[in-house]
C-alpha cells in the first residue's frame, strides 16, 4: 500500500528532524503514530504527499516514488491521498458544501470548479458524506459557523470526497475537547473501515490510540522506536518512546 | 535554548525587592531621544525655510473673506448648462479609472506576493513597478496622457488607472501575503491546481480587503479625478479652471460646492456599499 524507505528530512542542514525511517503501511486498518512534541511526527505526515519535502528516502505509493514526482504527476498522485488537519483548514469564508465540493478540485477543471459547475455525482456524494459525518442539512451554512467538531466533520468529509486509497490524519483531535476527540476518531476510524481505506493517523494521546488503534507506531528522536499492535504497548515501551516515567499513572 | 538559559539566568538574579524593572534598555532610551531630538530639528529646520513673509500672513483673514464675499451668491444658472455634465465626467473617470487599475494591479499584486511567486526577483520587479506608479503624481501622469491623448476625460482615466495600480497592488499583494496557509495546504493535498487554489483558497480569504481596497481607490478617485481637469484631462477640472482664469468667482463656488457634495455622497455609498459586501 504505502512503503516507507529510509525517509530522512532536516529542515536545517545537519540538524535531522526523520532519520531513517522505514515503514510499510498494510491495505486496512488505523494505525497511530504516537510520541512527544517535535519528534517528527508531524513532519512523517507530511512527507507522505509531500507537503513537506523529504531530504532523502523513497514514497512508494500506487506503484510510484512519490518523492521523484512534481507538477501534475504529484498532483493526481495527492488526489488518491485524503488528509486531516489539526487547525481543520476549511476555507472559512466558502459553505459546508464549496468545502466539501473543494475535496474534487484535483478531479475538476479550475474553470468548471470557478463556475461550481461539479459533476451532479459529486454534488450526491457530498450530500451523503454530510449524512454520514452527521452533517445533514448544513450545506449551505458557512464553515466559520460551525464549531470545532463539526468543522473537523467537514474536514474529514472532504478528504473522503477525495475517494482515497489512504488517509492521514494530523493530530485531529488535538484542538477538541475529550468528548468531541472520541466522536470524532470513532468517525474516522468508521469511515475508514467501512470504505477499507487504511488511516495513519498521527496523535499525542496515548490512550486514545490505544482505544482505536490497530497499530501503534511509537517516535522519538525522529526514529521508529515502536511498531506493534496497540496490545504490546506497555509502560515499558512508553517510557521509551516518551522518556521518563513520573508521568505514568 | 530555553531550558539552557533559564537556570544561568536564575543564578544571576538579585532578591526579588532589588530587581527594577525598566520597559526600555539604556540604548533603546537613547534610540527614541534621537529620534525626538531628529523631529524637532525636522520643525525647527522647515518653519525657517518655508520664509513665512509676515505682511501677507497679517492679511490672510482680510483676503479669505474678500473671496468668499465675491463668490457668494452662487452662480447657481450655471450648473445645469456646464457644470452638471462636467461632474458626471468627472464621476465616469473616476469609475473606469478604477475599474481599469483593478484589472491591471491584480496580476502585479499577485506577483508582488511571495507566498504566490516564491522568486524574490520576480516580487521586486513588481514592487517597482507598484512604487513607480505610485510615485508619479495623478497630475503629473495626467500631463503625461495628455500629451500622448491629447485633452479630454480619456487621459484622465489612464491617469487615475495608472496612479491606482500602485495603491491596488501593493494592498492586494500583502492581503495575498497574508492569507492563512492552513486552507492552502489542504487544497494541495487534495491535488488542485494553482489555478482553483486561487480561487477556492486564496481568493475567499483576501475578497473582503479586495473589495474594500477597490472602495477605498474609487472614493480617492472621485476626489483626485476632480482637480485632473485642471492640467486639461476631462472632468469639472476644467470648468473650474476656466473659472478660476477668468474670476469667475461666483462660478468657482458652484463649482467647489458640487465636488463637495459629491465627495460626500461618494463617502456615504462606500460606507453603505463596504457593510453589505464584508
Amino acid at each position: 500500500m504505502l512503503t516507507l524507505k529510509h525517509l530522512s528530512k532536516s529542515y536545517v542542514a545537519g540538524t535531522p528532524v526523520l532519520t531513517d525511517v522505514n515503514l510499510d503501511i498494510d491495505a486496512r486498518g488505523i494505525t497511530a503514530i504516537i510520541g512527544a512534541s517535535g519528534t517528527g511526527k508531524s513532519t512523517l505526515i507530511r512527507c507522505i504527499n509531500l507537503l513537506v519535502e523529504p531530504t532523502a528516502g523513497e514514497i512508494l505509493f500506487e506503484g510510484a516514488d512519490l518523492a521523484r514526482l512534481s507538477g501534475k504527476a504529484l498532483r493526481r498522485a495527492r488526489r488518491h491521498i485524503g488528509m486531516v488537519f489539526q487547525e481543520y483548514n476549511l476555507v472559512e469564508r466558502l459553505s459546508v458544501m464549496e468545502n466539501l465540493l473543494s475535496g474534487r478540485l484535483g478531479y475538476v477543471s479550475a474553470w468548471r470548479a470557478w463556475r461550481r459547475k461539479f459533476p451532479p455525482d459529486d454534488i450526491r456524494r457530498a450530500y451523503e458524506l454530510l449524512d454520514v459525518v452527521g452533517l445533514t442539512g448544513f450545506a449551505n451554512q458557512r464553515a466559520d459557523a460551525l464549531s470545532g467538531g463539526q468543522r473537523q466533520r467537514v474536514g474529514i468529509a472532504r478528504a473522503v470526497m477525495q475517494e482515497p486509497t489512504l488517509l492521514l490524519a494530523d493530530e485531529p483531535t488535538s484542538s477538541l475537547d475529550p468528548k468531541t476527540s472520541v466522536e470524532i476518531m470513532e468517525l474516522l476510524t468508521e469511515v475508514g473501515r467501512s470504505r477499507g481505506i487504511p488511516v495513519l493517523v498521527n496523535m499525542h494521546d496515548v490512550e486514545l490510540a490505544r482505544r482505536f488503534a490497530d497499530r501503534i507506531i511509537g517516535m522519538g528522536d525522529g526514529r521508529i522506536v515502536f511498531d506493534g499492535p496497540a496490545a504490546a504497548l506497555d509502560d515499558a515501551t512508553l517510557t521509551t518512546i516518551y522518556g521518563g516515567k513520573g508521568w505514568l499513572h | 535554548m530555553a531550558g539552557a538559559a533559564t537556570p544561568a539566568a536564575a543564578a544571576a538574579q538579585p532578591p526579588v525587592a532589588e530587581r527594577i524593572w525598566r520597559r526600555f534598555s539604556p540604548a533603546q532610551r537613547l534610540a527614541r531621544f534621537s529620534v525626538y531630538l531628529v523631529i524637532v530639528a525636522a520643525i525647527a529646520a522647515s518653519v525657517q525655510s518655508v520664509e513665512v513673509i509676515p505682511e501677507f500672513l497679517a492679511d490672510a483673514p482680510e483676503q479669505v473673506v474678500d473671496l468668499l464675499t465675491r463668490m457668494w451668491p452662487a452662480d447657481w444658472a450655471h450648473y445645469p448648462d456646464t457644470v452638471h455634465d462636467a461632474l458626471i465626467e468627472t464621476l465616469h473617470i473616476a469609475t473606469l479609472g478604477t475599474l481599469l487599475s483593478l484589472v491591471l494591479a491584480m496580476p502585479v499584486g499577485i506577483l508582488a506576493a511571495h507566498n504566490l511567486v516564491p522568486s524574490t526577483p520576480v516580487n521586486l520587479i513588481a514592487k517597482l513597478i507598484l512604487v513607480s506608479s505610485r510615485s508619479v503624481n495623478s497630475l503629473v501622469w495626467a500631463l503625461l496622457f495628455v500629451g500622448i491623448f491629447g485633452p479630454g476625460a480619456l487621459a484622465g482615466t489612464l491617469a487615475i488607472a495608472f496612479r491606482s495600480i500602485g495603491f491596488v497592488g501593493k494592498l492586494f499583494g500583502e492581503a495575498l501575503e497574508e492569507a492563512q496557509r492552513g486552507p492552502i495546504e489542504a487544497l494541495t493535498a487534495a491535488g488542485a491546481p494553482w489555478m482553483s487554489r486561487m480561487t477556492y483558497g486564496y481568493w475567499p480569504q483576501v475578497s473582503p480587503a479586495f473589495w474594500s481596497i477597490a472602495l477605498f481607490r474609487w472614493d480617492i478617485n472621485v476626489r483626485e479625478s476632480a482637480v485632473l481637469g485642471l492640467v486639461g484631462a476631462g472632468g469639472i477640472g476644467m470648468v473650474l479652471d476656466s473659472a478660476l482664469n477668468l474670476f469667475q468667482w461666483p462660478r468657482v463656488a458652484v463649482v467647489l460646492i458640487a465636488i463637495f457634495a459629491v465627495v460626500v455622497v461618494a463617502e456615504v455609498v462606500v460606507t453603505q456599499v463596504r457593510r453589505r459586501v464584508i
